[in-house]
């Protein structure tokens, strides 16, 4: 059970090979030791993620399978893992794939790739965690969104149109579960240098996964619905949103 | 009628849903505990516990409001046999008029008879916790179905229900022990001191001459005033010590809330600075020299009940009530923690200092010889660190925190606070073998040692 000061007993990761999930579930497990399970693709590629969970002082760190774009595996999936390991005080659903924007212009299955991990999968695996959430009626389910779906720009918007989507499936899903126990927080960092942006030119107000960890954990504690990192990226999508389509298309960003 | 609430402690923190039932006889009561729905049942009265002690995520809780009769007064024994939902305020307002009163009180009317045994609390008096005043009870387990339990038959079972935070049955009737009092007033001595220090001493030397004793103490004073505080305390008032203008009112008990906290209070009105001026206008009212008056019940064993839903005055984010004692000896424990209070500019209200001189009998009870200290603080992460701190001086003290206050312990500490927890393990473990008695303190802190890991 999560305590009165928002301290975590047990984690559930989709996406445990995720930076920003790993920077969070370290700072979760540093006090009261916390349980948690690793779901990735490859549940091997988890093994130095594991070492570095328990040395941070995880009481349990198991790795288990889990395809984002298995669609018919999901519900399975979530039974398996909520029986052997019971309740979860937090769900952090922290896969994605950038993808290769021009590939995806061209090749339809490049497309559907990015779209059906971001968009489809997470919906997928979404309904049956909310399932559990709610028969357990407590806990909170985190999803790392993007500002990329706030406005979507030319240069990345197959990616940037699945989070627009997913990030709009959870503010319903925000509002569904308001009085059910379980909190829901959607998460907005700018760009974050991680594996999956490496290689990639930094935009302005660029942070680090631990930032964005510790903006995460912050958030929970304060029962946030929303989360942006770093904070003044509110301000700046507020304004990006409403320029007229002729001078934001003029922006050296888009 | 069923349905689904969101329940939170009286602290308004980690707030689950469950399906509360209102039963109104036994048998509902029978076939609820001995065949709840998967994620099992515990019982609740008032929701006055701090923490997560009467709140059951995703299962049932049984509400106790619809047991509320005042079945018997025996005036040839002094003793009063109640339903469980009964409150003190009710007790109060039905015995005091007859002149007799509960031998334990705690420092508000609005907690149950069920929940005062299976928290065992106590209050001002130090000589003895509210189970130990109890002749006997009916109780509803899932091994047993219902039946009566007395210390004398089965001590284990009734010392495990005692302090058991509910997680050995449903109490749904009690018979109580009653002192006899000529009024329903208290003569009370109030006095400042200087500090912490000089406060314990006073109270050591003069608590004998009262029954009832607490010290209010300012946690935001720091350096020579380090724990400044207002003692205040008193005996119940014989006829002959009313005024005369009180004399034909002698047992009146009309208590009157006086204000209601508004729902709409935001997180940081409590800060250092509202906190620091309020502390400061209470220690001042207070006389520089001993000073006696009579006062009634309410002001002098619930003041805070004046205000309904006081606790709204924290905002959405609540609160948590911190509360350990420490043997006697271990005085500097006490003031640790007040300098590190003072230190981190918490913003708490007054801190409660009292003595005890008895241990609970209950096997996870938490009164023992000692000074206790509690306190109410503004929920916060960064309280995390520093409550964790405490508590692994008061566990070297061979002190412990209380349960029913508590809503963040790390679990790994309650076999050292309480060194009889796994003789209650074992008893409650005959009671409920299916595990089917739970609540979200059990899941947190694995109370009842079935490594359930929270499901």
């Amino acid at each position: 059970m999560r305590d009165a000061l928002g301290e975590m007993q047990s984690v559930l990761v989709l996406g445990g090979t995720s930076d920003i999930a790993l920077a969070t579930v370290r700072r979760i497990v540093a006090r009261r030791g916390a349980r948690v399970v690793l779901a990735a693709r490859k549940p091997e590629a988890c093994e130095a993620a594991e070492a570095e969970l328990r040395a941070a002082g995880a009481s349990e760190v198991h790795s288990v399978a889990f395809d984002a774009t298995d669609f018919a595996s999901h519900e399975g999936f979530v039974r398996a893992t909520f029986d052997r390991c019971g309740d979860f005080d937090l769900v952090l659903v922290a896969f994605g794939v950038l993808g290769d924007q021009d590939r995806a212009e061209r090749d339809p299955a490049a497309a559907l790739e990015i779209v059906q991990t971001n968009f489809t999968g997470t919906v997928s695996v979404t309904v049956p965690v909310v399932t559990r959430l709610r028969a357990q009626g407590h806990g909170a389910l985190v999803l790392l969104s993007s500002v990329a779906g706030e406005r979507v720009r030319r240069s990345n918007f197959v990616y940037g149109s699945s989070k627009a989507g997913i990030d709009g499936y959870y503010q319903g899903l925000a509002a569904s579960l308001a009085s059910s126990g379980v909190h829901v927080m959607i998460v907005r960092p700018g760009f974050v240098h991680t594996k999956m942006t490496d290689g990639l030119k930094a935009a302005p107000l660029s942070v680090t996964p631990d930032e964005v960890a510790d903006a995460v954990v912050r958030g929970l504690a304060l029962g946030r619905g929303i989360v942006w990192v770093p904070p003044a990226m509110r301000y700046v999508m507020a304004v990006l949103r409403h320029l007229p389509v002729a001078v934001f298309r003029r922006l050296p960003i888009s | 009628m069923a349905a689904p609430e969101l329940l939170s402690g009286w602290g308004r923190t980690s707030p689950t849903l469950a399906t509360v039932h209102r039963p109104d006889d036994l048998e509902q009561i029978v076939s609820q505990v001995t065949a709840p729905s998967p994620r099992g049942v515990i019982a609740r009265g008032l929701g006055r516990s701090y923490g997560d002690a009467a709140q059951n995520a995703g299962g049932d809780v049984l509400s106790c409001s619809k047991l509320d009769r005042v079945l018997a007064i025996d005036v040839e024994k002094g003793t009063v046999t109640v339903e469980s939902g009964v409150s003190l305020d009710t007790l109060l307002r039905v015995l005091l008029p007859l002149g007799w009163f509960p031998m334990v009180i705690p420092g508000t009317s609005y907690v149950t008879v069920g929940g005062a045994i299976a928290s065992d609390i106590h209050g001002k008096f130090r000589h003895g916790s509210f189970a130990d005043y109890v002749d006997r009870m009916r109780i509803v387990t899932p091994a047993r179905g219902a039946y009566m339990l007395e210390p004398e038959a089965d001590a284990n079972g009734f010392w495990a229900t005692s302090g058991g935070m509910g997680l050995t049955g449903v109490v749904t009737e009690a018979t109580l022990k009653l002192q006899s009092v000529e009024t329903s007033r208290i003569v009370c001595d109030t006095e400042r001191t200087n500090d912490v220090d000089d406060c314990m001493e006073r109270m050591l030397e003069r608590d004998h001459e009262y029954r009832y004793s607490v010290a209010w103490i300012d946690c935001l004073a720091s350096g020579g005033h380090l724990g400044r505080a207002v003692l205040t305390r008193g005996n119940h008032a014989t006829f002959d010590e009313l005024p005369v203008s009180d004399r034909s009112t002698a047992r009146e008990y009309v208590p009157r809330t006086l204000l209601a906290a508004p729902p709409w209070i935001p997180n940081g009105l409590l800060n250092p600075v509202t906190v620091r001026a309020f502390n400061e206008l209470w220690f001042r009212r207070a006389p520089r020299t001993t000073h006696r008056v009579v006062e009634g019940i309410k002001p002098f064993f619930f003041p805070l009940d004046s205000v309904r839903d006081w606790n709204r005055i924290y905002g959405p984010r609540g609160f948590v009530q911190y509360q350990f004692v420490v043997p006697f000896g271990s005085e500097q424990v006490v003031r640790t923690a007040l300098e590190r209070f003072s230190a981190a500019r918490v913003p708490t209200f007054l801190a409660v200092l009292k003595r005890f001189e008895h241990d609970s009998r209950s096997l996870i009870g938490f009164p023992m010889s000692g000074w206790t200290l509690a306190l109410d603080i503004p929920a916060s992460p960064r309280l995390a660190p520093l409550l964790d701190g405490l508590d692994e001086l008061v566990v070297e003290a061979g002190g412990r925190v209380y349960l029913t206050k508590d809503s963040r312990l790390r679990p790994e500490l309650l076999a050292a606070m309480y060194p009889r927890l796994d003789e209650w393990r074992s008893t409650r473990a005959a009671l409920d073998p299916d595990n089917l008695l739970r609540s979200d303190m059990d899941r947190r802190l694995d109370l009842s040692g079935a490594g359930r890991r929270g499901s």
